[in-house]
This record gives structure tokens, sequence and C-alpha cells, in this order.
């Protein structure tokens, strides 16, 4: 899976656990949480969400990892070439 | 013969508009059905019924506004389902304004929350129905009109009496939340994602441990006192997108575990947002439970719902010096803070209350 359409599947999960905003817009290294005001909920139904789409199953100690568009992106990049 | 009548959905609520019928003369409901869709300051609740039976006669139409404890609709007693006759039902016609308004519930539903005036859109649906589409295109083209902020003033009100009527009083307790953080990692840890637990869970199953043991702060303030109520429905406040927020109940709290009560949570959160909440959810809280770690608050002083006698409120989880075994070492710690009642209880009896909250914190595992 290409980069660019692993982070075009980020920014479509993040729309979906934060309807009305614009997740696009984001500068890619911003935090999206506070951009976005995503919740505990709000993140773990985004985890879930790339969990669905992807198959990847973030763990919990990794969430750090995932924080920015572009961090999200490369760590999902990395986990599914190892496949 | 049964009576439904428009339920109370919060202590500020004094009528509410019926938007939808679910059921329809001749239909047979069993306790817990939803019955109709009511309008509140709130939101859309779909609202249960409480009999067993069939639905008689609907005894107010769709749009009408009418007091809380207005009788709604008639329903036969089981033993009578035979009697009921086939007769169309003698709902009054609508009024004039609101006649000339066909929309789907889901249709109002969104339009309410997005703030757009039904009666100003074009229906595309069978018969010129306003379907959700509809409703989605005229909030697109809208750029500039303010959305209505009923739920503010709602709260406003609800607030303003709780702060003018219940003597509040205030405890506060740091806890090390050094143990439970473990023992909820190691058990996600070995779950998929699907299936884990927030500390919000947690905090939510402490209060409601707590309640059962000083069940004096799981009460309703009637006016002279507040008799200890025989169920646990904690309260979890919810913030909406736009703004606003609603505190719906998880029924009997104290029966559930973690998991159980994780998983009512993730519900309540998700239809709180889609507006989709029922009215024994959205009026039957015992004692409410509030976080706002999320947005980085350490100490959370919160103000007590009417009719409810008390609150707690849990800031963010930070790490801190603190003093285990003469040594000090960094642990993630919360500050829990209760607002309590002084009508109804003091502050010993509350103080055992947070204690028993610590207590099921320090030790999660404990059944």
């Amino acid at each position: 899976m290409k980069r660019e359409d692993i982070e075009a599947v980020v920014i479509q999960k993040l729309a979906k656990a934060a309807p009305g905003t614009d997740p696009g817009s984001l500068d890619r290294d911003e935090a999206y949480r506070d951009a976005l005001d995503l919740d505990s909920m709000d993140f773990l139904r985004f985890v879930d969400a790339l969990h669905e789409a992807l198959g990847v199953d973030v763990p919990e100690a990794h969430y750090p990892k995932i924080l920015t568009i572009r961090a999200c992106t490369a760590y999902l990049e990395a986990v599914l070439a190892k496949r | 013969m049964g009576e439904f009548r428009m339920p109370s959905l919060g202590a500020d609520m004094a009528a509410g508009t019926l938007v939808a019928w679910r059921k329809q003369p001749g239909d047979v409901v069993h306790r817990g059905d939803i019955i109709a869709e009511v309008e509140t300051d709130k939101g859309v609740i779909e609202v249960e019924v409480f009999d067993e039976g069939v639905v008689e006669t609907l005894l107010v139409a769709v749009n009408a506004k009418v007091p809380v404890g207005t009788p709604l609709a008639s329903i036969a007693s089981a033993g009578s389902i035979a009697a009921v006759p086939s007769a169309p039902s003698p709902v009054q016609a609508p009024p004039p304004a609101a006649a000339r308004v066909h929309a789907t519930p889901l249709a109002r539903t969104v339009a309410k929350a997005l703030g757009v005036d039904v009666t100003k859109v074009h229906g595309t649906g069978d018969g010129g129905v306003i379907v959700r589409a509809d409703v989605d295109r005229a909030a697109a083209e809208v750029t500039s009109t303010p959305r209505p902020d009923r739920m503010r003033q709602a709260i406003a009100a609800a607030m303003t009496r709780s702060k003018r009527e219940i003597p509040h009083f205030y405890l506060a307790h740091t806890v090390d939340l050094g143990p439970a953080l473990t023992w909820l990692s190691a058990r996600n840890e070995a779950r998929s994602v699907t299936d884990r637990v927030l500390p919000g869970a947690l905090f939510v199953r402490a209060v409601a441990r707590a309640a059962r043991a000083v069940p004096e702060l799981n009460a309703h303030w009637t006016g002279e006192s507040a008799p200890p109520l025989p169920y646990v429905h904690v309260g979890v406040a919810v913030a909406l997108r736009g703004g606003g927020l609603v505190a719906p109940a998880i029924h009997d709290t104290d029966t559930l575990d973690v998991d159980g009560v994780m998983r009512a949570m993730a519900d309540l959160v998700d239809r709180a947002r889609g507006l989709k909440l029922t009215a024994t959810e959205m009026g039957e809280a015992t004692i409410t439970v509030t976080s706002l770690g999320d947005r980085g608050v350490e100490v959370n002083v919160p103000v007590i719902v009417p009719p409810q006698v008390a609150i707690v409120g849990f800031g963010k989880v930070v790490d801190r010096p603190w003093v285990v075994a003469g040594v000090v070492v960094p642990r993630p710690v919360v500050t829990i803070s209760l607002a309590a009642d002084h009508r109804v209880t003091d502050g010993h009896r509350a103080g055992r209350f947070l204690a028993s909250v610590v207590a099921f914190l320090e030790d999660p595992e404990k059944p």
C-alpha cells in the first residue's frame, strides 16, 4: 500500500471520529487530538477504525507513535511493510 | 388500561414536543419498546413505554408541545388485547403551521443538530417529505444562520437552580493510579482494540461501587428529604461537538464489571453524540461522573445536577512525585473531587464515600 493511500485512510478515519472537522487541512505534523478535539473515546474509535480498515492493531504502548498524521502514516506503513 | 405520558427528561423540563410516533394504534408493545420521539432542549430523545399491551389511542398529534405528565397515548392491557378496536385514532390535527412540514424523524434530528429550520427545507422524498439529504443540502447552503442554543439555556437553568438551591460542599482526594493503570494495561495488552477499556470506565465503576457502599449520596432530593435509591444509575457527562453536554445514565452500573461499564459508556457516547438517547437514560441518573482529563484539567470541581445530591469530578492523570515506602518516586496520580448536598449528608459520610472510590481504584480487581 502506498504512503499516500495510507495517509488518505488516516484522514478519512479521523474525519469519521471527529464529525464536522476537516483533518485533511491539518498540518501533517500537528497533534491532531488537540486540533480536532478528540477525547479518549474518540481516539479509541479512531484506532479501532484503523484496525478495521488496514488490519493493524496498534497496541496501547504505541499510541505515542501515532499522534500526528505524518507519524501515524509512517507507523502504519512500517507495520504493513513487514507483512 | 394504561396511559403513556410525556416524561420528565430532566429536572428543568416543563414540556416536550412530540416529533414522531414509533408505534401506531393496534401495535403490540412491550416494556422498554420505543414508542415515540420527543424533542427537548437537549435534543430528540427516544421514549420507552413501561406498559405491556396494545396501543389503543394516540392522544397527541405530531409536532404538538405539551407539558410533562400529559397523557400521550392509551395502552390497553395485554388481557384486553382482543377488545382493542381497530377504529382510526382520534388524534387531533396538528396546528396549521406544523401541518405543512413533512419530514422523517431522522431528518428532524439532523436538522436540530445542524440548526436547520425544517420549515424552510425543500423535501425531495416521496410526496415531498423532507429526508436527511435535504437537510444536509440545506445546512451546506446556510452560511450565517446561528445555531439555536436551547441546550445552553437548559444547562443554564439547571445549573442556576443547583447553585441557588443546593448547599454544595466539596471534598477532594489525590490517588496513586499506578496499580490501576498497570492492571488495565495488562488487560488491554492481551486484547484487540475493540475490547480495550479506558481509565474512565474504572472511574465510573469506582463511583458506582461507592454509591452502593454509601447509599445516602445515591439519591434524589424530593423537596424535604432524599431517601437513598435502591438502584445505582451513574450519569456520565458527555460533551457534544458544537457545544453543550448531556449526562445520560448507565442503568444498574454497580452490577456491571469494568468491561460492561466500558461497553455501556461507548454506547452512550455514540448515541449521545448522534442525538439518539432514550428517555430513561436521560432522566434517571442517581449520581453523576464528569471527567475533564482529556482537556488537561487537573482538578474538576463540578456542580450537582438536580435532583441528584452528589457528583464526582475526575481530573487528568499526571505524573507527580509520590512517596512510596519512604522513597519519592514518580507516580501517575489523579485528583477526585466530590461535590455533595449538605442538606442530605455531611463531610464525614461524604469522606467515606470518597474513600470508597479511592479504595476501588487502588485495588480494581476487588470484586
